[in-house]
């Protein structure tokens, strides 16, 4: 289960004292035509990079907030996991990266009518990031800006 | 920290027109944090898709986030526990 006593003592510590940014007011864009007709994109926290992509830097106080572009077209046994926490498992991450970038799986829906198109590029993050005041300032714009210059009606995220 | 950070880039994606829907491991971080529509998952860190290897599995868990942007009388925010069947 996804529960905080996964964790070790120091991280329950530190996750019962922090103060979770809260979103408020709760924006709501909703769906304005059938899925068979929006373009998704895909947006996962589990760090991630192409194999021509530097990965994500674990010595940022704070957390890293860049995020990679990762093609459409990449194979995703060629996707790497440079997620530096150790406070879960990265064995399925190394098996299967669909766990957290299912690239495949939405692949099929597009192809079985059930999603419009896919992006052209979908969207890769390192998730362990404490201070995210430059994550809603910067970061989360410019995803966005990178979605809605694709076309993008739809975006799933996946945290890791 | 994950489920935090997919749910402030979600909120983002939202106020620009884009409809999210946002997978989360941590109940609490989802009521805390309020991303705009949000499927709980009962699974462990680092599996937000279920199993390695299981696409039917790993497919069942993306339909059920599909439905949460299909379902259009919903108001925000939005939590829904996915329910896995079988041995899920």
């Amino acid at each position: 289960m996804g529960v905080f006593s996964e964790f070790s003592l120091s991280v329950r510590v530190f996750l019962r004292a922090y103060r979770w940014r809260r979103i408020d007011p709760v924006p709501w864009a909703p769906l304005e035509k059938p899925l068979a007709e929006c373009r998704l994109a895909l947006v996962s926290s589990a760090g991630f990079v192409s194999r021509d992509q530097q990965p994500f830097d674990e010595s940022v106080r704070g957390g890293d907030v860049t995020f990679r572009r990762i093609s459409n077209d990449v194979d995703v046994a060629d996707l790497i996991d440079t997620h530096r926490s150790e406070s879960f498992d990265h064995t399925g991450l190394s098996r299967d990266p669909n766990v957290a970038f299912p690239l495949d799986r939405v692949r099929e829906l597009a192809e079985s009518g059930r999603l419009g198109s896919l992006a052209p590029t979908h969207l890769s993050l390192m998730g362990s990031i404490t201070a995210p005041g430059r994550l809603v300032r910067d970061t989360a714009p410019e995803a966005a800006n990178a979605l809605l210059h694709d076309s993008v009606d739809v975006a799933l995220l996946v945290p890791v | 920290m994950c489920n935090q950070a997919v749910g402030l880039v979600a909120a983002e994606l939202e106020r620009k027109g884009i409809s999210t829907v946002a997978i989360q491991l941590l109940r609490e971080v989802a009521q805390r944090v309020q991303p705009p529509r949000a499927l709980f998952v009962p699974f462990p860190h680092g599996y937000p898709l279920d199993a390695p290897g299981e696409p039917g599995r790993q497919h069942a868990v993306l339909e059920a986030a599909l439905c949460l942007l299909e379902a259009r009388a919903a108001t925000p925010p939005v939590l829904v526990d996915f329910e896995p069947v079988g041995d899920g």
